[in-house]
């Protein structure tokens, strides 16, 4: 059943959406590209090492990337072919990483020893999260937690509430209005997986009423799941897709300062990777292609597609028509926390939500100005921070004084710098601020020792 | 690899977030011109050629005064955003229709150069530079500066027939007889107080005009309701008491209201972004300090029937100290259960 959110992000901001431009575009798969660029560095934490060598031939879905730690995530051949190269690519972030080329074969061919499970009912948990390991699945609604990690809550922490994250605040972005609508019942087994996992009963799927049509969906499908089952209706609005900030939509709880949110029970999964688990426990199928939303004005045919990993964005501009000459900025993710990016020759990630172009007409150069006090950025705030405070802090390199006015629980959405009438680039401020009190934090350790 | 696109070789790159509101200095200062063009009107209309006489002195030495210190300071040009000239109608707003042009020039010059320049310029000023720049010409040409004319009486000429304010006359009654004025409910009926027949400064007196640009603010998301919400709340419900206490002596509420530069001080410059408080919290207490003080000022002060312009002046300075104690609790920052 659906019901209305009682509580809304604190703060907040009202950007254009432009759903419009790809919301009614049906999932497409894209053909496959020459070459792919696999990127060893797709999820928050260590970079995966890489395990096959320049020649090598490799088959879909097989293990190219061991993970380097904890918090890391496996990395998998998006297609069968041969490996032309083990080097070094920038990522979206403009970090470098190893990056594995693979020329597909076009046979597409899977690794055989890949297995599902249809008996996971009875499966116990610790295989089940083990499974979603050897799929290397990650968080796909941005920021790429490795999702086996966020299914281990240490002892003595439960997790009593599940939510499901379908509110897709970024402008632009329809992946997950797309699978939401055309794929429900993948997500729905997915839910009910991470349910079993964790003996988890209560399950809250949070959709923005901005997508009536991907909540009744989801209603549908949900009838299927046992338990407490409510898809909560948020308010449109950004970012109600920040995890503590939905977490707060859907229950009401803060997230205290430098906790999980397994400190007040709650977990948040992305209706994506929720969809990704399903087929890694079901069909032991490695995560190796997902939704992305390609969009924007100066694009030709705005798209949903289903691509694989890996894929060059310059492929994928030609599959949806190319772009106009007004092209201006590339960016990867959405226009509020995506990364500008200078290249079409990136490739996807697992994290590749969206890739979005602005035309000129929509980028402008600006200089900053004077703070003068409006008091936008602390309305807009969702941390309920005083961003024009802090910058001037930082500005000032007090960062110490910045870091009292917590600084460090800055979540860099940008509804500051998306309201600031001066233009001052607050998201820049708190970032800078934030590596200098880490470095300082360092430093201090350091002389501990 | 060969590129069909006719994208850029290279695209622009820049940090996050890649949108913004649209909403810039320019646009809002742009915005409070336009919300003050229905009290300009007002004032054209009851004041006439010395109104108009005032605006333009005000406006051309706030720009030419703006441009040039900035020029001798080596700071980039800031004429473009409009805020000289806010600062000069603000200023035109609050000065008597007689007063000579040469205060008015000295009055603009003082808000630009002294009260906002030397502070850094915008968004450095602690003080309302209009305001500021008021009550130094009120302080240093008391007599100009109180020397009050029906509207009407005054079109062209600076040497129209003088009167006292509702204010004035209501003070100056009390404070020799204890009593009210005579006839003054007569002469001032509260119709005419709120379309602008009154004696006053020549973009104070009508409420009406100011309402609509006030209102025009708020919608516009230029000032929060807050402000002139506490500020003339604080005021009503003070009067309101002091009135129910002895109706002889104090003056009615809604007489407080609609005369002296309560409305103008309410929406145009105690809201004022640069010197207010960031938080609605804070402006909440800062509306209700500058009624307060209104009130203290306007029935106990000695010499000044109006206190609007000290009262925000004065509350201009508490500002940081009201930012420091409204500071909003941090999300996940909660207190300590016991």
């Amino acid at each position: 059943m659906t019901t209305k959110a009682t509580y809304t992000v604190p703060g907040g901001i009202h950007p254009k959406y432009h759903k419009e431009l790809a919301r009614d575009r049906e999932l497409e798969t894209p053909t496959m590209p020459v070459l792919l660029k696999v990127s060893m560095s797709q999820h928050l934490g260590a970079p995966a090492q890489p395990t096959v060598a320049k020649g090598n031939t490799v088959l879909r879905g097989q293990r190219i990337g061991e993970p380097a730690g904890f918090i890391s995530a496996a990395v998998h051949a998006p297609t069968s072919g041969i490996v032309k190269a083990v080097n070094t690519a920038p990522t979206a972030t403009g970090a470098v990483a190893a990056s594995i080329d693979i020329e597909p074969d076009g046979e597409d061919k899977v690794d055989p020893g890949l297995q599902g499970n249809a008996n996971w009912q009875q499966t116990n948990p610790e295989d089940l999260i083990s499974a979603v390991a050897d799929c290397g699945i990650a968080g796909m609604g941005g920021a790429g937690f490795p999702t086996h990690v966020k299914l281990s809550p240490p002892p003595g922490k439960t997790i009593d509430t599940l939510i499901v994250n379908g509110a897709e605040c970024e402008p632009y972005l329809t992946a997950d209005y797309r699978l939401m609508l055309e794929q429900p019942e993948r997500i729905v087994e997915g839910i009910s997986i991470i349910q079993h996992i964790l003996g988890v009963k209560t399950v809250r799927i949070a959709i923005e009423d901005n997508k009536p049509e991907a909540i009744k969906e989801m209603e549908r499908a949900a009838s299927k799941l046992h338990g407490d089952i409510k898809i909560v209706e948020l308010n449109t609005e950004y970012p109600q897709g920040a995890e503590k900030q939905q977490i707060y939509a859907v229950t009401g709880q803060e997230v205290p300062s430098g906790g999980l949110p397994m400190d007040i029970g709650a977990l948040v999964e992305n209706v994506g990777t929720a969809a990704a688990i399903r087929d890694a426990v079901i069909d032991g199928k490695p995560l190796t292609e997902r939704v992305t939303t390609i969009t924007g004005v100066p694009l030709q045919r705005p798209s949903n597609v289903v691509a694989r990993i890996g894929t060059p964005i310059s492929h994928l501009v030609e599959f949806c028509g190319g772009v106009n000459n007004s092209a201006c900025k590339l960016i990867c993710g959405g226009p509020m926390m995506g990364f500008a990016i200078a290249s079409e020759e990136l490739a996807t990630t697992k994290t590749t939500s969206g890739i979005l172009f602005l035309a000129k007409s929509q980028v402008t150069a600006f200089s900053s100005t004077p703070c003068i006090s409006c008091g936008r950025c602390v309305e807009g705030c969702p941390m309920r921070l005083v961003p024009s405070e802090l910058s001037q802090f930082i500005e000032a390199e007090d960062y110490e004084a910045a870091e009292a006015m917590n600084l460090l629980d800055c979540i860099e959405c940008g509804c500051c710098a998306f309201q600031c009438p001066a233009t001052r680039p607050l998201v820049q401020h708190m970032r800078r601020g934030k590596a200098e009190a880490m470095l300082r934090r360092k430093r201090e350790q350091a002389e501990k020792k | 690899m060969d590129n069909k696109t006719n994208g850029p070789q290279q695209y622009v790159v820049s940090s996050s977030p890649h949108a913004h509101s649209g909403d810039t200095v320019r646009k809002i200062m742009l915005t409070v011109i336009i919300a003050m063009l229905p009290a300009l009107a007002a004032s054209l209309y009851f004041f006439g050629l010395n109104a108009l006489r005032l605006v333009l002195m005000c406006c051309s030495t706030c720009i030419l005064t703006e441009a040039i210190s900035r020029k001798i300071m080596g700071r980039e040009a800031a004429v473009d955003d409009f805020s000289a000239v806010v600062t000069g109608m603000l200023l035109a707003f609050n000065l008597p229709p007689t007063i000579p042009s040469w205060m008015a020039v000295v009055g603009s010059a003082f808000a630009i150069i002294i009260v906002k320049q030397v502070f850094g310029g915008l968004g450095y000023n602690p003080f309302n530079p209009a305001l500021a720049a008021r009550v130094m010409l009120l302080i240093a040409c008391t007599g100009s500066m109180t020397t009050w004319t029906m509207p009407g009486g005054s079109f062209m000429s600076v040497n129209a027939a003088t009167t006292a304010t509702p204010l004035g006359m209501w003070k100056e009654a009390w404070s020799s007889t204890a009593t009210a004025p005579a006839g003054f409910f007569e002469q001032y009926p509260i119709m005419d107080l709120f379309l602008g027949n009154q004696p006053g400064c020549i973009g104070e007196v009508s409420a009406l005009a100011l309402l609509i640009g006030g209102l025009y603010l708020i919608w516009k998301r230029c000032i929060y309701w807050q402000v002139p919400v506490f500020y003339i709340g604080t005021v009503a419900l003070l009067a309101g008491i002091l009135y129910a206490i002895d109706p002889e002596t104090n003056l009615r509420p809604d007489y407080h209201i609609l005369t002296g530069g309560l409305m103008l001080g309410a929406f145009f410059m105690a809201t004022d972004m640069v010197t207010s408080p960031i938080t609605k919290k804070g402006m909440a207490v800062f509306g209700i300090g500058c009624g307060l003080l209104t009130m203290i000022i306007r029935k106990w002060s000695g010499g000044y029937p109006e206190g609007v312009s000290f009262a925000i002046l004065f509350m201009n300075a508490l500002v940081p100290l009201i930012n420091n104690v409204t500071k909003p609790r941090t999300f996940g920052h909660l207190k300590a259960k016991k």
